[in-house]
Order: structure tokens, then sequence, then C-alpha cells
């Protein structure tokens, strides 16, 4: 949490601002009971009606400095908490555009989202709280023992035993509760994992016939969470009136005092009610200060989250001197390449070498798990390799401006990803400046102008958030479009056309041949009469390079090829 | 812990103000939803009227404290006025009275949480079963047709707020309103006149809560806009990542961020201020009722038509009265919302159910596997026939291929063998019986299934395996995960069966998930077997591997194979070729390529392609 505070500092005249405006509203209701036991002690004592009405007028102001100081600080702790808050998501986001997919995999993508969101949410809310609520206890309490000490030190006295009293409540029922709602809060969880499998699972449960089974697991972990909740909800039970009974037997306390005092003439009567009124507020400032006790362990935690994310450094950077641009074109080189994810035990790739020319196809097949995409995601620079060095146009791929690096590579993901937006939109995410004769020439060559053309809008449709609005053969051509439209000097094909039928996926292979002459084209692919055309074909088997070379020299000497296409093709289709 | 916190807060949503509560939804029907409630807490009723003449009790010994602290303060006061002093015997009874007040009044508040603690509790409990029992009994057209994610937030989330408000809104409710009448009564019996003066502002306060609370609400609608789009967006850009990086779009993202964002800060600090107003405002008028009272007050004190101790009390009174119209006004809030959850959770437990098994249902005997279709007629949905007129007849372990494009009906011939859909006509038998004459779960117990979806729960790879049977012995799943091949790849992990699979079990390979749920199938030993696309997510070289697998497993079974890829089917003793609900051709794999059909169109597709290359 401490780490948060630099992220405050720039309000830190407008806190300084709250903290003076709670102080006087404070002060001036707190002054209340003071003017009310005047009012007793000298105006009604004394008959004093025009004393009374004064007073009663002073009281008024009073009242009105209260009202303004508080909503000036309501304004202020709004524009503070929701500022920071807004501060906060900014340097959260800013710092997750540079990360690389290593930081991705590191934290998920689900679980950087939710620090990005809820977390900073939730420290927000703290903060807005914070200033509005909590803040006021101590000032109340500081506030409301000076004025108590004012009427009667003696009597004030009583504070020092009653406030321990409260705090020691405060912790006994908070270190009891506490334990309990961590627990409560794994059963919750052990209801939705059983009730998630029960759901997901349901046509395998009805096969299986397993129902009762299932519903013995729902019950165990239902009653279990039952009793939780009900001790934890017992205990926490218990706070208001443990403090309820602290307050108010020092109220009686108080009084049985105060007539003692009233007796010898030390004490007015107006001032015993005075007191009571002090006495109280002072310990319900201890119970809401007890409440960050609440608050803060998640806004704690939130934090905690936030901190990891901001405080990791991207390892992906760039050098001081980067190089931006290239005599030579449509070049990848890998030098005795290993490549290891983090926290792994085994490496991904392990000495993989290769070249590709301009013009040239190469193709990279192996079984799901052997490290295909991996290989590709090393040529955008997406991860850094352990050693060995990958050369685009002849320069390591470290020595290069990212941008410019990538502004080299026409990339398209396993996984089409389209933004929310318009399809023409989504094809210019390829090239700022395209114009719409070139986004239609890359849809053609993409296969996608048909369906496009199709649509009612044609290319100013709307894709929704997930794309879900267009098949997923559809999504694989608009994503390649979106490559194509870059005209770049690499393309790189992450098993881009497992969602095309095999005629669309042939038409489409040779159209972009005409379009990549110069151009290297990396292409990773499961079905075989994909790639058995390439100039050349990398078999990769557990991280290993088993095989490479064309088709035939392939299906001469590498055995897991072999496999590979006798899995795929009938032995009259393999010569 | 932020509910347990209620209690303290009150007036405090979760973004800090009224109506803050992110969705505005009101319920349909408010009345009859709290009525259905009830009976749901019918067998606890005991407990509930306990806990409501507990309220009762510990409200109106609150309500009483005040009075009695005035009486102590009067006869202070007169004794100061007196010449014989401070009467204090007359005072020490006064004082031990109200600590019993005090005492009884604490004990009596606890008494009620604790009991409605398990009344509230244990009705979550039984609701939660209910939607737990309603699953099992609901046709799998339901599932089909929600996402799964809708159920589940209301077993959860739902289930969670009812479970919060009925802890809370009830016995606040009837607190509030006993409080209410009762300072009103402590009021007016010490002076009307001055209660008059002292509520004079309460209009005002009530006024101002409900103006403020509706200028409030557009902000809170425009920042929870807000934030919607910034988290979608977040989500958006999170997941696309690795195209924003290729792309080099990370300042145009940043940008666009900033600008949701911006959005979000313009709306946020404006709810929140308004918001913010409603405290002190209250706070003032009731400052104002507290001066006006103490001003009339101490005259009314010197004209001798009132005690000091009775300004006290007065006073006191004031202060409490505007707590519980606020938690009036908040539980307001919050009972709407409930009502809108437990309409959710009864509209689920309405939902039409299947039609129960017959009572005099059949027990099959010694099946043997001989399947037959006869004019089956079925559609999802009455105006959509999907199957019209189908007959099939499968031999006692015969091997059925069924192939066709995407929507021909492939998997809903397993649908509806597994009677998880109803046929609408016809009839279908295995070994002579229609299985609408059999119960669903001995119909069920004959057939084994292996699905694309490779459904494993969180547990050992031992319970996954004799998922298939509860009462086989380990024995039995070491021999099941053997012709599995399974065996090899489980001794190989740490802890062996004993590996304990994570949540979607990703901590091992698709293959490897895909094994197991063969060897699931293994070991209930059915008498007809149904492999469901079950290659179609792992590649070719895995799927040689695992077909080995699925032939140990279909030998001696009546086996139904949906396949995508043509390539595993080959060897089928049968193969039926599906396209918009009909047969349109059977025969075996050579038969099929020589009639030069439908089948060797579709091979062709996706295997000549190779020799034109």
């Amino acid at each position: 949490m401490k780490k948060m505070l630099p992220h405050l500092k720039p309000y830190l005249l407008q806190i300084l601002a709250v903290v003076v405006l709670v102080f006087v509203s404070v002060i001036a209701d707190l002054s209340l009971p003071n003017f009310l036991s005047n009012i007793i002690n000298y105006g009604v004592a004394e008959g004093n009606t025009g004393y009374i009405l004064s007073t009663g007028g002073l009281m008024l102001f009073f009242a009105l400095i209260s009202i303004v100081a508080t909503i000036i600080s309501g304004f202020l702790s709004a524009k503070v908490s929701m500022g920071f808050g807004k501060k906060l998501r900014s340097v959260v986001f800013n710092q997750v555009e540079k990360f690389s997919l290593s930081e991705f995999d590191q934290f998920g993508t689900a679980s950087l989202i939710t620090r990005t969101t809820n977390d900073i949410t939730q420290i927000q809310q703290f903060v807005m709280i914070f200033l509005r609520i909590i803040l006021m206890a101590p000032i109340i309490a500081i506030g409301g023992i000076l004025m108590a000490y004012r009427k009667s030190p003696q009597m004030s006295n009583i504070i020092f035993v009653s406030i321990p009293i409260l705090i020691i409540l405060i912790m006994i029922i908070a270190k009891l509760a506490m334990p309990l709602s961590k627990s409560m809060q794994k059963k919750l969880d052990r209801v939705n994992l059983v009730m998630r499998e029960k759901l997901t699972g349901i046509r395998v449960i009805r096969a299986f016939n397993t129902e009762d089974h299932e519903k013995e697991r729902f019950e165990q972990a239902n009653r279990d969470l039952t009793t939780t909740a009900m001790k934890m909800q017992r205990t926490m039970a218990l706070l208001m009136p443990a403090l309820m009974v602290t307050l108010n037997l020092t109220t009686v306390a108080l009084v049985w005092l105060g007539a003692v005092q009233v007796n010898i003439g030390s004490m007015m009567v107006g001032d015993i009610i005075a007191l009571v009124q002090y006495v109280m507020q002072i310990m319900m400032s201890f119970t809401m200060m007890s409440m960050i006790f609440i608050m803060y362990p998640r806004a704690a935690a939130s934090a905690e989250r936030i901190n990891q994310v901001t405080d990791t450094v991207p390892t992906i950077q760039n050098k001081a001197n980067a190089i931006c641009g290239t005599t030579l074109k449509g070049q990848v080189e890998f030098r005795n390449v290993t490549f290891t994810y983090p926290h792994a035990e085994q490496p991904a790739l392990h000495d993989i070498s290769f070249a590709t020319h301009p013009g040239e196809t190469t193709a990279i097949i192996g079984s799901t798990g052997s490290g295909k995409s991996t290989l590709i995601n090393l040529i955008p620079r997406f991860y850094d390799v352990d050693s060995g060095s990958i050369l685009v146009d002849g320069i390591d791929v470290r020595e290069y401006d990212q941008q410019a690096l990538r502004a080299k590579i026409g990339y398209v993901p396993q996984k089409a990803t389209l933004f929310k937006g318009t399809i023409g939109g989504n094809i210019r995410y390829g090239k700022n400046d395209a114009t719409d004769e070139e986004i239609e020439y890359a849809s053609k060559i993409a296969q996608s102008n048909d369906f496009i053309m199709e649509k009612e809008h044609r290319y100013d449709s709307d894709i929704s958030q997930g794309a879900t609005n267009v098949s997923g053969g559809q999504k694989q051509r608009l994503s390649i479009a979106r490559a194509i439209v870059r005209r770049p000097e690499i393309y790189i094909f992450d098993d881009s056309f497992s969602a095309l039928d095999f005629k669309t996926d042939s038409q489409l292979r040779a159209a972009l041949k005409n379009e990549t002459k110069n151009a290297a084209v990396i292409i990773v692919a499961q079905r075989v009469s994909t790639i058995m055309d390439a100039d050349q074909i990398i078999v990769l088997d557990s991280g290993e390079m088993v095989g490479i070379g064309t088709h035939h020299e392939l299906l001469e000497n590498c055995d897991v090829y072999k496999e590979i296409v006798s899995s795929q093709l009938s032995s009259e289709e393999m010569q | 812990m932020s509910k347990t916190s209620g209690s303290m807060k009150g007036h405090m949503g979760p973004m800090g103000g009224p109506g803050a509560h992110g969705s505005f939804e009101k319920p349909k029907d408010m009345k009859g939803t709290f009525g259905r409630l009830l009976k749901f807490m019918k067998p606890y009723r005991k407990g509930l009227i306990c806990v409501i003449l507990l309220v009762l009790l510990s409200t109106v010994f609150n309500t009483l404290a005040p009075r009695v602290l005035g009486l102590a303060t009067n006869q202070i006061d007169i004794g100061f006025r007196s010449e014989n002093g401070v009467d204090f015997g007359a005072v020490m009874q006064i004082l031990i009275l109200l600590g019993c007040i005090y005492l009884l009044a604490a004990t009596f508040n606890y008494l009620q949480q604790f009991i409605m603690s398990g009344v509230s509790q244990k009705t979550m409990y039984d609701i939660r079963t209910a939607v737990d029992q309603k699953i099992r009994r609901l046709p799998l057209n339901y599932f089909d047709t929600n996402t799964f994610g809708d159920v589940l937030s209301r077993v959860t989330n739902d289930v969670d707020t009812v479970s919060t408000s009925l802890q809370q809104s009830i016995t606040q409710l009837v607190s509030s309103v006993i409080t209410i009448v009762m300072i009103l009564i402590m009021m007016f019996s010490i002076s009307p006149l001055l209660s008059i003066i002292g509520l004079i502002t309460l209009p005002f306060s009530l006024l101002v809560s409900i103006g403020v609370v509706k200028k409030s609400q557009g902000f809170f609608r425009g920042q929870q806009q807000s934030l919607g789009d910034l988290n979608g967006f977040v989500e958006e850009m999170y997941t696309g990542h690795n195209v924003i990086k290729a792309y080099g779009k990370e300042e145009d993202t940043i940008g666009r961020f900033e600008e949701i964002n911006d959005r979000l800060y313009r709306n946020g600090w404006k709810a929140q201020f308004v918001s913010s107003i409603i405290m002190p405002a209250i706070g003032f008028l009731g400052n104002v009722g507290y001066i006006l009272v103490t001003v009339v007050g101490a005259i009314m004190v010197i004209s001798g038509r009132l005690l000091v101790g009775d300004i006290q009390s007065m006073i006191q009174y004031l202060r409490q009265f505007n707590q519980p119209i606020n938690q009036t006004a908040n539980i307001a809030n919050i009972l709407q919302s409930t009502a809108a959850a437990a309409e959710r959770i009864f509209a689920f437990l309405d939902e039409k159910e299947e039609p129960a098994d017959k009572a005099n249902a059949i027990v099959p005997k010694d099946a043997k596997g001989e399947i037959e279709f006869s004019h089956v007629r079925f559609g999802y949905t009455p105006e959509r026939v999907l199957i019209k007129d189908l007959s099939l007849k499968v031999e006692e372990g015969h091997k059925v291929a069924i192939v066709g494009p995407t929507g021909a009906g492939k998997t809903t011939l397993v649908n509806l063998l597994l009677r998880f859909y109803d046929i609408n006509s016809g009839q279908i038998t295995i070994d002579g019986v229609d299985i609408m004459d059999m119960k669903r779960t001995d119909l069920r117990s004959m057939i084994g299934m292996v699905l694309q979806d490779t459904w494993l729960f969180k547990g050992t790879i031992m319970e996954n395996i004799r998922y298939g049977r509860l009462n086989a012995t380990d024995e039995e799943v070491y021999q099941a995960a053997k012709s599995a091949h399974a065996d090899k790849f489980i001794r190989s992990l740490p802890d062996g069966y004993q590996f304990v699979l994570n949540e979607d079990a990703s901590n091992i390979s698709q293959g490897q998930r895909q094994l197991l749920t063969i060897a699931r199938a293994i070991i209930s030993n059915p008498t007809i077997l149904i492999l469901d696309e079950a290659t179609s997510s792992v590649d070719t070289r895995t799927e040689v591997r695992i077909q080995k697998a699925m032939n140990n497993l279909m030998k001696d079974r009546t086996s139904f194979i949906i396949a995508h890829r043509l390539s595993t089917i080959r060897d089928a003793d049968t193969i039926l070729v599906l396209n918009d609900g009909d047969i349109v051709e059977t025969g075996t794999h050579q038969q099929l390529l020589a009639l030069g059909g439908f089948y060797a169109n579709l091979y062709n597709s996706q295997f000549a392609q190779n020799n034109q290359a």
C-alpha cells in the first residue's frame, strides 16, 4: 500500500485541504454540545432568554460552517479519489502495453485485466472512503477528547478505561472473524467450482449416470459453506452489541460520577449532558476506525497486485541506439536458437538453425506442443531467446527498434483476433494510411472480398467485440487481409488456414504467391496439403528440429514427417 | 468482507453512494417474489418468529434508554437546585435500571442476529440445493440454449445477494419501523410541542435525499456505462496484445484508453460528489432540529414546563431518528435488488422439466446392443424439423460411422439415442425395447461416450477415470488406463495416478486428456459406444496413436463414430452419410467411393488436393 502514496502526491494540496476542512467541520459539530451545556448552565439557570436565543443563533452559524466544509471536502475527495484512480489506471495500462508476451504469460491475461480494472476500482474506493469517513474518526476522537477535557478533566479520564476495552473487543472479534472470512471465501469458490464443472460436464454426467455422485459432491460443498458462513456471521454479530454495551455502560458511569461532581458543586448539570455526548462521539469514532480493518486488507491486496505489475520491468526493451532501417529485405535466419519459457523446466525450442530467402516459402509442421508457434513468435521478438540468435535482414532482432522490426512483418496469429469496429477498420489496422483500393485489393487476395460484398454495409459492416458476428473462417481471412495490406517483407502465418475449407485454402495460397515474390513466407500448419509444396519444410518434435527439406526429401529421410503424412493421406496419395 | 460490515456502514454502496449498486434493475413482481421467498423460509418460521420478537424487544429497550437517562439527569438537576443535594439512592436506582436496559438490548440484539444467521443460511442452503436439483431435471435443451455463465451467476451471485439481504434487511426493516414508532411515542410523551419543533426538518431531509438520489442516478449511470466501456476495452486489448505488438499499435491503443479513462473520471467524480452531499445535508437539517429543540426546550425549562433531562432525552431521540430513516431508504433499494435476484432464481426453478420416467419402466437384461431407428422425426424447435423420416438398423457389435457436413444432424442422432432430447415421432429401440419405455438411467448405463469436449474435473487421475464406474477397483482403473494407452504417461507424472488435475485439466496435454476420457469410457464397460468427434481437437499424428486406444475400446461393442476427418473411419462396417437430417448414402468405404456420390465428393475434397500438388 505504501507504494501507492507517490501516485497520490499530485493531490497533496487537495488532500491537505480535505484534512483541514474535515477538521473544521468536526470542530464545528463538536462545539454544539458545548453551546448546549452553556444554554443549560447559564441561560436556563439564570432564566436569560436573550442568552439562549443568541447562543442558538451561534449554534446555527456553526452548523452552517460544518455543512459548507463537509460539502467542499466531499467535492475535493471525489476529485482526488477519482483522479487518483484515473492516473493509476493510466500508469498500469501504459505499463502493460510495454509488456512482451512473456510478461503476459507470467501474469495471465485474465489476471492482468482484473488488475487494471477491479483492483484499481477497489483502491479508488478505499481512497474515497478514507477521505470521506475514516479520516474523520481520529479527528473526532482528538477533538472530542479536547472538548471533554475542557469540560471536566477528572471525568474525562474515564475515556482511558473505556477506549482500551473497546479496542481490545474490536481486535478480538477481528481476530476471530478474519480466518473465518478467508475460509468462507474458499468454500464459496468450491461451491462455484463444483457447479461450474457440473454445468460444463452435463452431457458426461448424464451419459455416465453420475447424478447422485454429483449431488453428493455439491451437497457437501454447500453444507461446508453454510456452516462456515453461519459461524462467520455469528462472530461478526458480536461486534455491534459488544461495542454498544461498552459505550452505554461508560455513559452510565459518567452520569454517576457526574452526579457526585454536581453534588460537591465542581460541575454543572449541562456539563454532564455535554460530556455524555462527547464520550459517545469519541467512542463511535473508534468504531469507525475499525472499518479500516475491514477495508484495508482488501485494498492492500489489490495494491500488492497492482505493484507487481508496475514493478515488473519488461524483459524486452529497445537498445540505446536501436536500428531502424536495413538495406537487405525479406530474410530470416535462426542460428542455434534455444528458448525456454519462464519457469519451464524443459526448453521449448532447442538448437534450431535455418534460413529463408526472399520469394521462398518455409513451412513448419509438428504435433501440438512441438514448438511451432513458439518458433515464429520469436521472429517479431515477442520473446527473447536464451542462446543463439535470430537475424532479420542480416541483423539480430535484439539490435532493432521494436516498432521498426515489426513494421517489416505481416503477422497472422493462430487465434484470429479482430477488434470492435468495422471490417474496413480492421483491415486498415495493418496500414493506417491505406486507401480503399489497397484495402479491397488485400481483401481479394485473402479471399474475403466476396463475403464482405454480400454484407449490407460491405466494408463498413460492424465487427462486434470478440468478432462474434463473423465465422471462424471469415475471421481468419480478415486477419490475413490485415497482414497483406501492409505489404510486409516477412509474412508469418501461425496455423492461419485451419478454419478455411480446402478450396479456399488453395485459392488463397495461389493468390498470395504473386504478392510474395520478394518476401519471406513462414507458415505453420497442421495439414500436410497446405504445406507440401513449400520450398522447405521444417519438422519439429518436442522442440527439436528433426527434419528440414522438401516434401519428397522428408518422405525419404524423416520418420516423424512420414508418420504425420501417413496419418493424413492414404498410401497412394503419398506418392 | 464487505457484506459483514453492512451494519456499520449502511449507507455506503460499493462506489460510496445510494443507488450505486451498478445496475438499476427493477423486479417485476415484488410481492409475489417475497411471498415465495417466505415459503422457502417456512421450515424455519419458529426461528423467524423468535427473531422478530427479539428485534422488537431489543428495539423497545434501546428506545427506552434515552428517556431513562434523561430521568437520571432530572434527578441530578433537582438535587442540584434543592437544599438537600443529590438523592444518590434515587440516581443509583435509575442508573442500575439503565444499565440493565442496555445489557438486555444488547443481549436481545445478539440473540436475534444469532438465530437469523441460522435461518438465512439454512434458507440459502435450501435454495442452492433446489437449484442444484433443478439442473438434474432440466432437459439438455436448456443448457444448449443458455450460457452456463448465466446459470452459474444464479447459483452464486443471486443466491449471495438474497442471503446478505435476508441476514440484514429483514431485521433492519423491522427494527427501523419499530424504532420510528417508539421514538415518536417517547418524544410526544415528553413534550408534543417540542417533538413537532424537533421533527419540523424531517420532510426537508426526505426531500433532499430524494432529490440528490435522483440527480446522482444519472451520473452513476454514466459512471457505470464508462466503467463498462473501460473494462470491455481493457479486455479486448489485453486479449489482442500480440496483434497490437505485431502491428506496433501501442501508442494508438493508449490514446484510446486515455479517452475512455477520462470519460470515466468526469462521470465518476460528479457521481461521487453529488451523492456525497446527502450526508452533510441531512446532518445539517438534523442539527437545525437539535438547535431548535435546545433553544425552545431551554425556554420551556425556564417557564417550568419542562425539565433539563427532558431536553437531553429529546436530543438523543432526534439523533436516533435520522438513522432508521436513512436505513429505510437504503433498505428499499436493497429489497429491490433482492427481489430481482430472487426472481431470477425462481424463474430458473420454474423452467420446464424433462418428462418423468415411465412408472412401469422396462429394465433391460443381457443387453446385446442391437439398435433400430424407425421413422424418426425430430426438430430442436417445433418449427424447424431437422430429421424428417430416418430409419436405420445396427447389428450387434457393428461399427457404424456417421459422416456429413456441419449441421447435417450427426450429433443429433446421439442426442436422441441417449435421450438427451426426445423424438417427436417414430421409435428408437435397443434390443427390441423402445427407449421411451426405459428409465433414462438404465438406458444410459448401456452406453459409453467419448466426446470432443474432454470434460475432466479437478481431482486425481484415479478419480477421473473411476468416474466411468464409481465402484471400480484400483486394479480395474489400471487395466482401463492400459487399454487406453494412458498408463505409461500417467506413471510418468509426479504421483502417477494420484496426480491432481487442475481446473480445466490444463496441466496435461489435449491428447492426454483425450486418453483419460477413453479410459473412463472403457471402465464403464458399455454395451454401446459413442465416439463423437473424439479426436478432432488433436493433431493427426497424435490421433493415430489415440486411434489404437479407440480400437481397443470398440472391440466387441456396437459403436457409433462421428467424424469430421474421414481418415479415421475407413474401416467401419457401415458408413452413414447424413445431409440435412437425411441419410443420403450407406455402405462401406469402398462401396461409397465406387458410388461416386456425396461421400466420394466429401472424401476427395479432403484428400484429392494433394494429388494436384
